[in-house]
């Protein structure tokens, strides 16, 4: 019988879990690096443009001013903004 | 400047810890000076796999609260002398770890150690973001195994963006994949995911393959890491793991199963 098999199972190799499994595995983690990268593409852009904004009015310093774009568990995405005001930045 | 390596991977129990001690004694053995940090808070292991479970006295975060020194802290290794080890607490104190405080430990165990080994927790919570904060080097260890490898994936995407050089702009940290766990006979046979499968998928370069081996369950058992054991196959595949990380190019090995003879093929051996 082990002869038997052994000719039989060089037939059926066609479809093996480990290829469904690779294949699986590419489109998932695919879609999951999409999701990822798609973040911060209008960040740079956006940072800048709300910096501008701010300088009209008050002194910011690069280092006083953070902007983070968080995806909370796929569905809900926070825009995070701090800026450090100092009293003696405040405009006239 | 110490060389600061995360050991990490998203999924528990795919061999982070018994990675992490074969490559800090490996290294230490090589004359290096290593510490090994447990960033595992609330659940201690790698000192029991390095056997010193009973010589701990203060752990990583007495250090960061100032209950304790490092040098108090610090448990030297009674086999190499060059290897310490930080265990992690047992108390689950989950803000305890801060980048400040974290950043302030690896500073000065920096200005002594060649090697920092960070052992990071399972998950993508607190601890295994402050493991890999500080990292310039990763070891992504993975599993031939779809939830595994997914998992590697979504720690690569954290390694490039919540780490200080992600913040920083800096050079990105240095990524490396360790298949553990790998059945030779299980590819051939078309059961498991294979070393060029899993690149495919990661696509970062590979650092090692370590066989599924009785070796290691055996090591774990005795508290002797499983690089110790010369004789085994794993601990042969790890001994490869540290000269690759020492800049030397060898051929990995157990990659193929051992060929069965004809007879016991076709007699069912």
């Amino acid at each position: 019988m082990a002869l038997l098999d052994y000719f039989l199972r060089k037939k059926e190799k066609q479809v093996t879990t480990a290829s469904k499994a690779k294949e699986r595995l590419q489109i998932i983690v695919a879609h999951e690096r999409n999701n990822r990268n798609k973040q911060p593409d209008y960040l740079p852009q956006l940072t800048e443009d709300i910096l501008a904004v701010l300088r009209k009015y008050i002194h910011v310093s690069d280092e006083s001013f953070s902007i983070n774009l968080d995806n909370k568990d796929g569905d809900l995405n926070v825009l995070e903004l701090n800026i450090e005001l100092h009293d003696e930045q405040k405009a006239d | 400047m110490a060389r600061i390596i995360v050991v990490t991977s998203g999924k528990g129990g795919v061999g982070k810890t018994t990675s992490s001690a074969a490559i800090g004694l490996g290294l230490a053995l090589k004359g290096h000076k290593v510490v090994l940090i447990d960033f595992d808070i609330g659940l201690r292991n790698l000192d029991l796999i390095m056997g010193c479970e009973r010589r701990v006295v203060y752990d990583f975060v007495n250090v960061i609260n100032g209950e304790a020194t490092l040098n108090q802290a610090l448990i030297k290794d009674k086999r190499v002398s060059s290897l310490s080890i930080l265990p992690a607490s047992q108390t689950r104190d989950k803000d305890a770890l801060n980048k400040e405080n974290v950043g302030k430990v690896l500073e000065e165990l920096g200005e002594t150690y060649d090697y920092i080994i960070c052992d990071s927790p399972a998950g993508i919570e607190a601890g295994a973001m402050m493991a890999l904060y500080y990292a310039d080097e990763a070891i992504v260890t993975t599993n031939p195994e779809v939830s595994s490898v997914r998992d590697s994936d979504r720690i690569l995407g954290m390694l490039a963006s919540r780490s200080r050089r992600a913040e920083l702009g800096l050079e990105p940290i240095k990524e490396h994949l360790l298949l553990t766990r790998y059945s030779p006979k299980r590819v051939e046979e078309g059961e498991m995911l294979s070393v060029e499968d899993v690149e495919d998928i990661l696509s970062i370069p590979l650092l090692g393959v370590i066989p599924e081996s009785q070796a290691v369950l055996k090591a774990s058992n005795a508290g002797e890491p499983v690089i110790l054991d010369t004789e085994s196959d794993a601990g042969k595949a790890y001994q490869d793991v540290i000269d690759r990380l020492l800049g030397e190019t060898v051929e990995f090995r157990f990659l193929v199963a051992e060929k069965k003879g004809i007879f016991s093929r076709m007699f069912g051996g």
